[in-house]
């Protein structure tokens, strides 16, 4: 068996392994900081984890429908869920054109000791779905629409 | 393949067919992007959740697929380089280095202007957008290492190995918002059971990525010609040194 390998075969051979143990490399490496390559953590993952009261994180979820409410002149409660679990967030500031109830949202901030979430900042997560507002009007009318569900667990 | 791969890969043979191929493949591709634009700004409809804002994305997404396009192309030549030693596959990754770049910068910079509108951000540090900033660095470190190794043949190899360990970043990118919550939405168009984006709006995007493909494929041959000219000037300049005298630096 023993065919010896041409020049060519040997440089290929070792760009091939090299690239194979790199990527295995790589692949571990992130799997290993997963935690920290993720950018928010959903409702369920937050009871999951035990992550409590004063820690730092990021809330991703859907604006729970009829859960915003205003509380101030800037200041709105609202329950992110991730269709599981559900959160209670307030925040005061001003809110990414895209917020609106059933859409994805992404709060920075820390749970009070009420279990409230506070954050200090939202931004707006937006699906991969794109059509024509007439398209998205006559889905509803034919109760074709799915409300998304799916960016609130991914 | 029935091709025989070596005749075109002949420096001299392609100089002669690409400068045949350079201008109709340039006009194709100002043809497909005045179509696309059109299409895109005109005669395409407002997204139903971000109104106008969306036509951002024919110019977005077509530059981030062809950030990576290029990289695939660079990363290929690269292990060609390596392996066959030929010197068609150097001048091709050098030439599409910052080609791709541009791509990758126009890529980062029309999403950030797309972030702040629709996200209410500039920049996250989610997989996402992380990913395809490291892509830019890997493009401008791969320049960076042409630029500052002199000798062509050692430049050649350490930025063709660069290319080929900096590959990885390619998949990471294209499944970041796949395997990690990421605040960029996942893929619309490459994704398994279809695109989920309006037929009206699928198709002023392909063909912008069409056209933006072939704008790329008639500038990497362009640059290319210019490489080997630029060659072929370095080597001359080598030999009339030489002649004059020898050791003198031109």
């Amino acid at each position: 068996m023993a065919r010896k390998l041409t020049r060519k075969q040997k440089r290929a051979t070792f760009i091939v392994l090299g690239l194979a143990i790199l990527g295995g490399a790589v692949a571990l490496a992130l799997f290993a900081l997963r935690d920290n390559v993720v950018f928010f953590y959903s409702p369920t993952e937050i009871s999951e984890r035990g992550l409590g009261v004063g820690q730092r994180i990021r809330l991703g979820g859907l604006v729970e429908q009829g859960s915003v409410k205003q509380a101030g002149p800037a200041t709105i409660h609202f329950t992110v869920t991730d269709l599981k679990d559900k959160i209670k967030v307030t925040y005061t500031g001003i809110l990414p054109d895209l917020f609106r109830e059933g859409q994805g949202v992404v709060a920075e901030g820390a749970i009070g000791p009420d279990g409230v979430f506070v954050a200090d900042s939202v931004l707006a997560k937006h699906d991969e779905k794109y059509m024509p507002p007439e398209v998205a009007a006559a889905l509803k009318k034919s109760g074709e629409w799915r409300p998304e569900g799916a960016t609130g667990g991914s | 393949m029935a091709l025989n791969f070596h005749a075109y890969a002949n420096p001299a043979r392609f100089m002669m067919l690409s400068r045949r191929l350079v201008a109709p493949i340039a006009m194709i591709a100002g043809v497909l992007i005045a179509l696309g634009v059109y299409l895109a700004l005109w005669g395409s409809p407002p997204d139903y959740q971000q109104g106008d804002t969306v036509r951002i994305m024919y110019i977005h997404v077509p530059a981030a697929w062809l950030s990576l396009l290029c990289y695939t192309v660079m990363a290929l030549a690269s292990a060609t380089a390596l392996v066959f030693r030929h010197p068609l596959a150097d001048v091709c990754a050098k030439s599409a280095a910052p080609i791709g770049a541009s791509f990758t910068f126009l890529a980062l910079v029309t999403g950030s202007l797309w972030g702040k509108p629709m996200w209410g951000t500039w920049w996250v540090w989610d997989a996402r957008l992380t990913s395809v900033l490291i892509l830019f660095f890997l493009y401008l470190g791969y320049l960076a290492l042409w630029a500052t190794i002199e000798e062509p043949v050692r430049a050649a190899r350490a930025a063709a190995v660069l290319a080929l360990v900096g590959f990885v970043n390619v998949p990471i990118i294209h499944y970041s918002v796949v395997w990690w919550n990421t605040l960029h939405q996942p893929a619309s168009v490459f994704r398994i059971g279809g695109p989920t984006i309006a037929p009206s709006m699928l198709a002023p995007l392909l063909i912008m990525a069409t056209g933006f493909t072939v704008m790329f494929v008639a500038l990497l041959l362009l640059r290319m010609r210019a490489e080997i000219l630029r060659r072929r000037v370095r080597s001359l300049r080598l030999a009339q040194a030489g002649f004059a005298g020898g050791g003198r630096e031109a």
